[in-house]
């Protein structure tokens, strides 16, 4: 398989992720606006810096965050790189790339992503449509994962589809607990106060897992084991333990035995014990935000690392 | 359920027919004939012709419109104004199929691959003795003034001998029996992906035509071209040999085409910053290191394939792979150097070329041509430029070219400027009366003008041609232009089995 297509793969499957996490990170900003809206109006810059669009949006429109201005810079704004219709349009690009990396169905489905995307994101969406809108990004990216699953070899062009996958997904997974890590820490003045609820209960909303935790954890969120859960719990297909997991399965999944020793594979084992070794009380008196900042870092390592071990680039 | 007669779609609106009937006697419909006589070739598809819906039809036609659309065989335009500017445009098709007979089809055949075989031998010829132009025929300048000649090839010898692994000669047709060489690609033919996604979108949506009608298939190509293209390895390679197909990128206009084929065959597509030359070998960086490529389908051309040897800048190639090729560690499909015989000005010589190597009198005709740097040609050009149709000798894609008949006189006394100023630039052909095939218009069946570019593999163990090729038809009334840049669109185009 050629590096390029390797790094090809790698972004068009990390975009598909982020453009999905990004359509959920919206919707949960968007029902906090609707449900709590004195309390919350910085809550379009924690939903801006999850999604990593918050830096070019003060370069862009300066200090104010406007609901509208927000939403259409994460939707549809052709100057923020990482808007969802830039990020549909970036990974159809990549998919053209590898086109012959890709089964027809996969193809099509990003094709056609991408298609309906561009059409549904070409004007304002009017707050009336957003749910709808929202919807459709979403839906799509299931086709896609669906063509993906049903379709494809498991082989290495679907490991390296699937790195980009989970490295993209335990990012944005844990940019979601860095903005808000405040919040899960145990404070004596908010405890239990209706303030925090919603904000848990927002966490647990942008990564689509209400449900998985009210399943797991009864009805009352508290703020220990939204981390246990977002953090460690292994059942939990956005928790950042699920996602390093699935990267060490990919990783082992490409060693043949016979190529020479890769650093990127120590990386990622050395990342899976760190996030794994510890329980959720350890984490939070060793410090919650560090742990955190180590992770995205360590994350972001291993990323690079993989680009130079399997020729990405040269 | 049955049908109305007032709901029948009319095989041609009559008025529309009469026009050109009258502009011009001559013309041949594929279907119908000099004189509205149905051909046999059509008879069965006329059957379900005339008892299809016409709404049906219709709404055929935009579902083949999504279908393309979502397997992105796009293409990108360049304007000349904007290069930077391009879009993603689908080359329209029409669901009304070509239809040509198993009698028709071997004729063309045996010509073509007589015309191929000559090309071959008189590409070896010139970049070895040349006896073609010892022996008199051919000019010595047509080579040393051509840029597409290539002295670096001067007497390497590919494998195989094979020069022209794939080429597509374009066919134009005036009568039952009147077909004309227009143009052959022998460097980098495209379409081909045209042909292959044509089939498949109309066995999709009209299955029942192919129950009713015997087609030969063209679904065969990408495997044809992998074993042909696999037989031409370098000698010193034993296993089975690695291929690969060389793009100049995603922004190539030809993109679809490039990683649609690669696809097909099961090979990798390469870019040239994937490629290096390492241990004397052409290779590809792959997740695990260099691997060694034996045979290359290039769709990059001559100029930009090795920045050593060729243009120094160019980013889309491999430095080196020229030597490499020299030393035979690597076969490069087409053969460098093969353009010089899709020139223009060789072109008016193809019936020498052909007399010369095979001892047999052509048996597909050239359209006329006139050489415009010959004196006496040219005066004649310049007398009868409002009946003639003049072409640049590098041209290609239908630019900078002139029509006389349908020009105005403004545009004929510019042209007559350009030509005088610089006659060795031009040929000149009379306006032949392409052949109609029925097309889908908003008033319903119309006659549109068509060619006709089959697909050729060559092989050391011999020529294989595709039964069918690519249909070009120009969707503007009247017009003969079938360039996709210029308005055309294309058809299926369907070989009937005997």
């Amino acid at each position: 398989m050629l590096g390029k297509t390797a790094g090809g793969l790698f972004w068009m499957f990390r975009y598909l992720e982020r453009s999905e996490n990004t359509a959920r990170l919206i919707e949960a900003g968007q029902h906090i606006a609707l449900t709590q809206p004195a309390s919350f109006g910085d809550e379009w810059a924690s939903v801006l810096k999850s999604a990593g669009s918050y830096a070019s949006y003060v370069n862009h429109h300066g200090e104010d965050i406007l609901h509208d201005r927000a939403i259409g810079w994460m939707l549809r704004s052709r100057d923020n790189p990482f808007s969802i219709l830039n990020m549909a349009a970036a990974a159809r690009e990549n998919a053209k790339l590898v086109r012959t990396a890709l089964t027809r169905e996969v193809w099509e489905a990003v094709n056609e992503n991408w298609l309906t995307l561009r059409d549904a994101l070409a004007r304002k969406v009017s707050e009336r449509d957003l749910p709808d809108v929202l919807a459709l990004i979403r839906q799509r990216s299931a086709y896609v994962r669906g063509a993906l699953n049903g379709t494809m070899l498991r082989n290495e062009i679907y490991d390296f589809a699937r790195i980009g996958t989970f490295l993209e997904r335990a990012d944005n997974t844990a940019r979601i607990l860095d903005v808000k890590y405040y919040v899960l820490l145990p404070s004596v003045v908010s405890v239990g106060t209706s303030i925090d609820n919603v904000q848990w209960q927002t966490i647990l909303r942008s990564v689509s897992a209400e449900g998985g935790f009210h399943m797991t954890y009864g009805r009352d969120a508290r703020p220990r084991e939204i981390a246990q859960f977002l953090i460690l719990d292994k059942r939990m297909p956005r928790s950042l333990s699920f996602c390093v997991h699935k990267l060490q399965e990919n990783f082992y999944y490409l060693y043949t035995g016979s190529e020479s020793h890769l650093l990127c594979h120590d990386l990622c084992d050395q990342l899976e014990s760190h996030t794994t070794s510890r329980t959720i009380d350890e984490i939070f008196d060793s410090g919650l935000h560090e742990f955190i900042t180590n992770f995205l870092q360590s994350l972001n390592k291993l990323g690079s690392q993989t680009e130079i071990d399997y020729r990405f680039y040269n | 359920m049955r049908f109305s007669v007032t709901s029948r779609l009319p095989a041609f609106p009559l008025a529309d027919r009469m026009i050109d009937l009258k502009n011009n006697a001559q013309l041949f419909d594929e279907m119908w004939g000099h004189d509205s006589t149905l051909r046999d070739a059509y008879a069965n598809f006329n059957n379900w012709l005339e008892v299809e819906e016409p709404a049906r039809l219709r709404k055929k036609q935009t579902e083949a419109e999504r279908l393309f659309r979502l397997s992105g065989i796009t293409f990108n335009v360049y304007s000349k104004d904007d290069k930077e500017k391009e879009t993603e445009r689908l080359i329209p098709f029409d669901i009304i199929p070509r239809i040509i007979s198993a009698r028709e089809w071997s004729r063309l055949s045996t010509g073509i691959e007589q015309r191929v075989r000559a090309i071959n031998a008189f590409l070896h010829d010139i970049y070895h003795r040349q006896e073609i132009v010892r022996s008199g025929r051919l000019p010595i300048e047509l080579l040393t003034h051509n840029e597409a000649f290539l002295p670096k090839m001067i007497g390497v010898s590919p494998p195989g001998s094979v020069y022209t692994h794939i080429v597509g000669i374009d066919l134009i047709r005036t009568g039952p029996d009147e077909f004309f060489v227009l143009e052959d690609n022998a460097r980098t033919p495209s379409g081909v992906s045209y042909m292959l996604e044509n089939r498949a979108t109309m066995l999709h949506m009209f299955p029942e035509l192919f129950s009713q009608n015997r087609v030969q298939t063209v679904l065969n190509y990408p495997r044809q071209l992998y074993r042909s293209l696999a037989k031409c390895t370098p000698a010193q390679t034993d296993n089975q040999p690695t291929v690969a197909v060389l793009t100049p990128g995603t922004y190539n206009s030809a993109y679809y085409e490039h990683s649609f084929l690669a696809d097909k065959m099961g090979v990798e597509l390469v870019e040239g910053h994937d490629l290096r030359v390492v241990n004397g070998r052409v290779a590809m960086r792959t997740t695990r290191g260099y691997k060694a490529i034996d045979v290359l389908y290039r769709r990059v051309d001559d100029d930009f394939i090795d920045p050593l040897n060729f243009c120094s800048d160019s980013t889309l190639g491999v430095a080196g792979i020229l030597d490499v090729y020299r030393a035979g560690g690597i076969t490069i499909a087409n053969a460098p150097g093969t353009g010089i015989a899709d020139d223009k000005a060789i072109y008016s010589y193809m019936p020498e070329i052909i007399e010369f190597y095979t001892g047999e009198k052509p048996l597909l005709k050239n359209v006329p041509t006139w050489r415009c740097n010959e004196p006496e040609s040219l005066s004649y050009v310049l007398e009868n430029l409002a009946d003639l149709v003049v072409k640049e000798v590098h041209g290609s894609g239908g630019y900078g070219m002139l029509i006389g008949p349908t020009s105005s006189k403004r545009e004929l006394a510019h042209f007559r400027k350009k030509l005088k100023a610089n006659p060795g630039k031009y040929i000149a052909q009379p306006m032949l009366s392409l052949s109609t095939v029925p097309t889908f218009t908003r008033a319903g069946l119309a006659p549109r003008h068509v060619d006709l570019r089959p697909f050729v593999l060559v092989s050391p163990r011999g020529v294989d041609i595709t039964p069918g090729g690519l249909t070009r038809v120009a969707l503007k009334k009247g017009s003969v232009v079938v360039n996709s840049s210029q308005g055309g669109g294309t058809k299926d185009t369907w070989v009937l089995e005997d």
